[in-house]
C-alpha cells in the first residue's frame, strides 16, 4: 500500500510538472498575449509598397503597439496594396489625417506600421481609410540613389 | 545472391507489417485497458516518465547552457546577443527538445521496457498468463505502450522548460545579457504554431519509441543473448525512426 501511494504521487507530480512546463511554454515563449484582438476596429491604408510587411505584424503609435495588421493585398484596379489592420477599440481618438508608415524595427527587424497623430477632430473608426501613407524604404532604392548622387556629384567637379 | 537479396527484402516488408498489425492491436485494445485498468497504466507512467525526470531535467538544463554559450559566442559577432533567448526557444522547442528527449526515453525508458518484457517473456511469464486466460497484450503491452505515450510529450516539455532556464542561467547571468531582452526578443519571434509543432513532434515521437521498445521485447528470442540484442535493437531503431520522422514533420510543417 505504502509503495502504491508513493507511485502514485509520483506519477501525479510528474504529470502535473509536464503540464505546467507546457502551460509555461505556450504562455511564456510567445507572443500572442501581448496584443488581443477581441475589441478592435479594422482601418484600412493603401501603400505603393509594403515592403515585407506580414500578417500580425504590429501597428504602433508612439512605439507602443496599439493593434495588427490583419491582410496585405494587392489591389488590381488601383494598383498598389491594401493594408487591413486592426486597432484596440480602446484607442478611438486617433485624428483620421494620421500619418502611416511602413518602419522597420532595428536595422535587420521586422517590419511594421508606425503611425504619426495629425491634427484633425475627426477620428479613425471602423472601415475608415488612412489618407497619408509612407511606403516601405526599399534598402536597394536607397544604395541606388546614393550611387546615383555620387556618380553625378564626381561628373560636376 | 539474388534470390538472398530478394528473401531479405520480403523478410523486411514482412516485419515491418507485422509491426503495423502489432501497432493496430495496440490501439484497438488501448481505449478500454485506460478506462478500466488506469492503474495500470499510472504505474507505467510512474516507471516510464516519473523515473526519467532526472535525466531529462539535468540533460535539458545542460544542453540549455551549451545553447547559451554558443548562441552568445556566434550572436555576439553581430552585437545580437540579446536575440539568445529567441535562439534558444527555437532550438529547444522544436528541435532539440522533442528530439533528444526521444532518444534519452529510448536509453532510459525504452530499453527498461524491451528488456522486461523480453525477460518475462524468456523465463515464460506470458505463456503462464495465456494458461490463465489472460491476455499478455492487454495486460502487460498496452499499459506499458500507454505509459510511454502519455510520458513523453511532458517529458520533452520539461525538457524544453529546463532548457530554457539554462540558457537563462547562462546568458543571463553569466554573460550578462538582458533578462527583459532575453523573454521579450524571445515572445516577439516565437508563434504558438512552434510551440504545437514541438508538442506534436514529441507525442509522434513516443508512439514511436514506446511501439518500438514493446515490439522488440515481445518478438525478442528468448534467450539470455536474444533479450540484450532486443534491448539493442531498441535503442538503435528508435534513434534512426525519430530522427527521419524529425526530418519529415519538420518538412511537412515548413
Amino acid at each position: 500500500m505504502q509503495q502504491t501511494r508513493s507511485v502514485e504521487l509520483g506519477t501525479g507530480l510528474f504529470v502535473l510538472l509536464g503540464l505546467a512546463a507546457l502551460f509555461f511554454l505556450t504562455t511564456q515563449t510567445t507572443g500572442s498575449s501581448d496584443f488581443s484582438a477581441s475589441e478592435a476596429f479594422e482601418v484600412t491604408a493603401r501603400f505603393d509598397n509594403v515592403g515585407s510587411l506580414k500578417n500580425r505584424a504590429p501597428v504602433a503609435m508612439s512605439g507602443v503597439t496599439i493593434g495588427r495588421v490583419t491582410s496585405v493585398e494587392f489591389d488590381p484596379l488601383g494598383l498598389d496594396a491594401v493594408v487591413t489592420f486592426m486597432i484596440d477599440n480602446r484607442f478611438d481618438q486617433i485624428p483620421d489625417d494620421s500619418d502611416a508608415s511602413i518602419l522597420t524595427s532595428g536595422l535587420l527587424g521586422s517590419q511594421y506600421i508606425g503611425l504619426q497623430p495629425g491634427g484633425s477632430d475627426i477620428y479613425l473608426e471602423a472601415g475608415s481609410e488612412v489618407q497619408f501613407t509612407q511606403s516601405a524604404i526599399v534598402i536597394e532604392n536607397l544604395i541606388s540613389k546614393y550611387l546615383f548622387n555620387q556618380d553625378s556629384d564626381s561628373g560636376s567637379e | 545472391m539474388l534470390r538472398e537479396i530478394w528473401y531479405t527484402f520480403i523478410g523486411f516488408v514482412r516485419t515491418f507489417g507485422a509491426m503495423q498489425l502489432f501497432f493496430l492491436r495496440l490501439l484497438a485494445a488501448s481505449p478500454s485497458i485506460f478506462v478500466r485498468r488506469f492503474g495500470l497504466v499510472v504505474s507505467q507512467v510512474y516507471n516510464a516518465g516519473a523515473l526519467s525526470l532526472v535525466i531529462i531535467m539535468v540533460c535539458g538544463f545542460f544542453v540549455g547552457g551549451v545553447l547559451g554559450l554558443q548562441g552568445y559566442s556566434n550572436l555576439s559577432k553581430f552585437n545580437a546577443e540579446d536575440a539568445i533567448g529567441t535562439f534558444a526557444a527555437f532550438s529547444l522547442l522544436k528541435e532539440l527538445g522533442p528530439v533528444i528527449t526521444a532518444l534519452l526515453f529510448a536509453g532510459r525508458a525504452g530499453t527498461a521496457l524491451a528488456s522486461e518484457i523480453g525477460l518475462m517473456k524468456a523465463t515464460d511469464q506470458l505463456s503462464a498468463m495465456e494458461m490463465m486466460a489472460i491476455n499478455p497484450l492487454r495486460r502487460v503491452l498496452v499499459p506499458r505502450f500507454l505509459g510511454g505515450v502519455i510520458s513523453m510529450p511532458l517529458l520533452a516539455a520539461v525538457f524544453s522548460m529546463t532548457g530554457l532556464f539554462g540558457a537563462h542561467l547562462v546568458g543571463v547571468n553569466l554573460l550578462g545579457v538582458d533578462a527583459g531582452a532575453f523573454w521579450q526578443q524571445m515572445a516577439a519571434a516565437l508563434e504558438p504554431g512552434d510551440v504545437y509543432e514541438g508538442v506534436i513532434k514529441s507525442f509522434v515521437f513516443g508512439v514511436v519509441a514506446s511501439v518500438l521498445a514493446v515490439w522488440e521485447g515481445y518478438n525478442a528470442v528468448p534467450t539470455a543473448e536474444g533479450v540484450s540484442r532486443a534491448t539493442t535493437r531498441t535503442v538503435v531503431i528508435t534513434a534512426i525512426a525519430v530522427l527521419i520522422l524529425d526530418f519529415m514533420i519538420t518538412a511537412i510543417a515548413i
